[in-house]
């Protein structure tokens, strides 16, 4: 098989939807009019809005064109690392279609919602089994809301306890979510440095922690790949001075039935179901980013609750009075959350544990076949991704950007680059458990067909991509002068 | 199972290639203390047929109750074009477009979002969409305390209660101070307040409000202005501004709310869209992504992620806000939504969607009904239905609105009551049949 199983097809040039405009055409089946006018009181009708005037067909036609301008996990390996690009199951597209979810208005008294209700209630149940917490609130819309709220609760939390502490220790090798969503919580991050393994060290933490500290986000595993190893040391340095344990879940997918941060002394964390369980991710969301919680921390979050009756029905609980209050405007992405639901009940406990015992198999194998041609910064055993730097290729005045765009011309899509920033030039590879070896060994074959290409003729490189709808744009340009409407 | 590829004999060979055994090795960094020694306790595993099964049986059928529920959800037509398009794989299992060059589908679609709401709304630019119209009306007002270095917000009363709570939420933690205005006996929002109010950063109203009514954009937003406070408008019904003057012609500095209307299912509450517009000089204050145009080395025109400078992966804590996933799939179908409606089909859905509920609020008031708030109202109302009326709508399988009791406790008794083009002539007599002569 050769290395390069991207080819050219015909890709078709579209221009801007209202570039198909012509005056007098609709693409929209009106209901008939059954009612009669009614006039509206002068002065509140306004001009109407000037949208593009087109056929059902032309939009059909415009938004397919532009589909197959976009590589995605249905076409291709997209080993982005820290995004947890796996499958993503079709049977769940047909679950959230199903008309009983689709069509139920989130106001519907609840016994009008009981079904939609029971998923939600089910979700939380299955999240704080795999998690090792109590509590789970699904209201966060992404990953960022989920700090952020997990951030507010903590912040209450001390509160109540009649604390206001203002720093937030975050670790150098975190999303830089983390920073931003404690900085929107009024806490001053607190950056500690990684030691020399890659992983947090209890020292380190000890000698920066005090009673102004809030408490610790941290990512585990770590966005090098790594284990926190010292998180149960760590949390109880945090502990042991009134602070709070935060874990960021994004990178679960290594861990599912090996190891539940609850028992490591966590204190909330977020998830990301469009990452670890399986929801698509659609060019950039909805998410989902559930928040999970010890017992203690139960009575802070947001409100409604869902809570089960006696009778065995389920409700709506808003009255909490230490809630943080809303940070949706109903229950969250409910749809994402469904996906997830339908995700754990398909893959049950041994096929949790088994997904992440593969997509660790898969990293270490992608960070054995490659290491003798890429730089490999922390040379021990990773978990659900691996991180590669750009080093060997400097000296031909390579860099990660150039094979990154290099693979594109070779089919993949490429891994993430320089992140984490605690590694100079990154390439983060994360293949998850659903690529199978032959489809590894074709990535594989291709990195080093372009670290070979980089020693060769590294011009190749620079040029890179040749064959992807549009070579490299000019993205200062972009910033230069922003245009962001036609 | 038929999600993971790996067999027997090549998880052997790549256990040989990593220098394992067993795959329980691989675990080898992770302390044997921390391990998970027993299954995780989840629910047997279920085959394709038997879930879709199971989850068919809860969700039950389609709801056979006539629900005449708004509230920020509305019932609207889904055109059938519109599901395929989003539900094709390079749209939906693509991630965020970091990587142009394979992205210029998805990029090139949000740029025309951005252009299409901004249209909408009257408004000059767009982000890329927040995660719902409540969490946009918060990153609104934290983007006016950012510009105008003020502490204080007023917030009408006739926004959306949930709306009201998450920006509460979202703004405590700095110390602002929430400045709630009245609404007026119309059912408006009573404006003379600010006259009192000096160091405002925003002053935010809902139109049409969370009753309905349809707000005096044009008094809202000189008053706030000639304050040097930022106009805010939010919304929970965009398809209102197919109808009404835009927040752009009424003087808005930003225009945030909800986009659900716009071709998603209600889906019991999300996932929806949250729209952020703005004028041109707030650009490099937006909260979230921006999809901007440029030319590619060979000078093709095409499309990338832009001032990211903003965002939290550059700028960390100094970002303009934390957020990172958007709501992307619902923009698209936003997108795709408002090029099927076109100019003329916006203004009759619009217009449609008004004439059905004013024919059921005519109906109601002729059937002993009392509607207590006199602003005129886009497709929802706040009525007194007769006495008995809602017990015997419920018992015939209607759900005639929202009760508004346990929100504003001066309107107990109250329904608001939401008519879109959804409901026909038959469902808005039958409603009033149950109501009296």
């Amino acid at each position: 098989m050769t290395a390069r199983v991207g080819t050219t097809g015909l890709v078709f040039e579209e221009p801007p939807i209202w570039e198909r405009s012509r005056p007098g055409r609709t693409g929209f089946s009106l209901p008939r009019r059954d009612v009669p006018e009614a006039a509206l009181p002068p002065g509140l009708e306004g001009e109407a809005p000037d949208l593009p005037e087109l056929t059902e067909a032309d939009v059909v036609r415009h938004f397919t064109r532009l589909s197959q301008w976009n590589v995605s996990v249905d076409t291709t390996t997209y080993p982005l690392g820290s995004c947890t690009m796996k499958y993503n199951p079709r049977l769940h597209e047909a679950v959230v279609a199903l008309e009983g979810l689709r069509a139920a208005h989130p106001l519907l008294p609840p016994a009008l919602a009981q079904g939609p209700l029971r998923i939600l209630w089910e979700a939380e149940r299955f999240l704080a089994e795999i998690t090792g917490m109590d509590a789970v609130s699904l209201q966060p819309a992404a990953g960022a809301q989920g700090e952020l709220t997990g951030i507010l609760v903590i912040r209450a939390f001390l509160a109540r306890r009649g604390e206001r502490r203002t720093k937030i220790l975050v670790p150098d090798t975190a999303h830089g979510t983390n920073p931003a969503s404690a900085a929107l919580c009024g806490l001053r991050p607190v950056p500690v440095a990684s030691g020399p393994d890659g992983v947090l060290e209890p020292a380190a933490v000890e000698a920066v922690m005090d009673e102004g500290v809030a408490g610790i986000m941290v990512t585990n595993p770590n966005t090098l790949g790594l284990f926190e190893e010292n998180l149960k040391e760590v949390a109880e340095i945090v502990h042991a001075k009134g602070g709070l344990v935060y874990c960021d879940g994004a990178n679960l997918n290594a861990l599912m039935g090996v190891v539940r941060m609850g028992d490591l002394g966590v204190d909330a964390m977020h998830l990301n179901l469009h990452k670890t369980f399986s929801a698509p991710h659609g060019g950039g969301g909805p998410g989902s980013g559930p928040l999970c919680v010890r017992a203690p921390f139960e009575p802070f979050l947001p409100v409604p609750r869902i809570v089960e009756r006696p009778d065995g029905s389920l409700d709506l609980d808003h009255g909490r009075p230490l809630s943080v209050g809303r940070v949706h405007a109903f229950y969250g992405n409910f749809g994402v959350i469904v996906r997830a639901w339908a995700y754990i009940r398909s893959m049950g406990a041994e096929g949790l544990r088994r997904a992440s015992e593969l997509a660790v198999l898969n990293a270490n194998y992608v960070k054995e076949r490659l290491k003798d041609v890429l730089h490999l910064p922390y040379d021990r055993p990773c978990l659900h991704e691996c991180v590669f730097t750009d080093r060997n290729q400097t000296p031909r005045k390579v860099t990660a950007l150039d094979m990154a765009k290099r693979l594109i011309d070779y089919g993949y899509h490429p891994p993430t680059i320089y992140f984490p920033l605690v590694v100079r030039g990154a390439l983060m590879i994360e293949p998850t458990e659903t690529e199978s070896k032959a489809d590894l060994d074709g990535l594989i074959e291709a990195l080093r067909a372009i670290a070979a290409e980089a020693e060769a003729e590294p011009q190749v490189l620079h040029d890179a991509p040749v064959r992807a709808k549009r070579r490299r744009l000019d993205e200062a340009a972009a910033a230069r002068s922003p245009c962001l409407t036609g | 199972m038929r999600y993971l590829p790996h067999t027997e004999a090549e998880i052997a060979e790549m256990l040989r290639v990593v220098g394992a055994e067993r795959l329980e090795d691989l675990f080898a960094a992770v302390p044997a203390g921390c391990r998970l020694d027993r299954p995780l306790a989840l629910p047997e595993p279920l085959s394709e047929p038997e879930l879709l099964r199971h989850a068919a049986g809860l969700a039950g059928p389609a709801p056979a109750h006539r629900v005449f529920l708004g509230a920020g959800a509305y019932d609207h037509h889904v055109p059938a074009a519109i599901p395929p398009l989003f539900s094709r794989a390079e749209f939906l299992t693509a991630y965020t477009p970091y990587q142009p060059e394979v992205s210029q589908g998805t990029l090139q679609a949000i740029y025309e979002y951005q252009t299409l709401v901004s249209r909408l709304l009257g408004m000059e630019i767009s982000n890329a969409s927040v995660y719902d119209g409540a969490s946009a009306l918060a990153e609104a007002l934290l983007l006016a305390i950012r510009v105008t270095r003020r502490h204080r917000v007023a917030l009408s009363r006739a926004v959306h209660p949930a709306y009201r709570q998450v920006v509460r939420t979202y703004l405590e933690p700095g110390g602002y101070e929430i400045v709630e205005l009245p609404w007026a006996a119309d059912g408006r929002t009573d404006l003379s307040g600010l006259d009192a109010e000096e160091d405002l950063a925003a002053v935010a109203v809902q139109s049409p409000n969370f009753f309905g009514c349809i707000e005096d954009l044009e008094a809202a937003c000189g008053a706030t202005r000639a304050r040097g406070g930022l106009a805010v408008v939010t919304f929970t019904e965009a398809l209102a501004y197919g109808l009404l003057r835009s927040p752009g012609a009424c003087g808005a500095d930003l225009a945030c709310g909800e986009g659900q209307s716009l071709g998603l299912p209600l889906s019991f509450g999300g996932p929806y869209l949250g729209i952020f517009t703005a004028r041109q000089r707030f650009l490099r204050q937006m909260p979230g992504r921006l999809v901007g145009r440029t030319d590619d080395r060979d000078g093709r025109p095409g499309f990338v992620i832009t001032l990211a400078t903003r965002e939290q992966h550059i700028r960390r804590e100094k970002a303009t806000s934390n957020i990172c996933s958007n709501q992307n799939l619902c923009a698209l179908t936003a997108a795709a939504y408002l090029a099927l409606l076109g100019k003329t089909g916006i203004r009759e859905l619009a217009r449609l969607n008004r004439d059905k509920a004013e024919y059921l609020k005519a109906g109601l008031v002729r059937a002993g009904a009392e509607v207590p708030l006199a602003a005129p109202t886009f497709h929802e109302f706040v009525v007194h239905l007769p006495p008995g009326a809602p017990e015997r709508l419920r018992d015939r399988g209607f759900v005639p609105g929202l009760p508004l009791g346990p929100l504003f406790p001066e309107l107990e008794g109250a329904h608001l009551v939401c008519v879109t083009e959804t409901k026909s002539r038959e469902d808005l007599d039958a409603f009033l049949e149950e109501v009296g002569p």
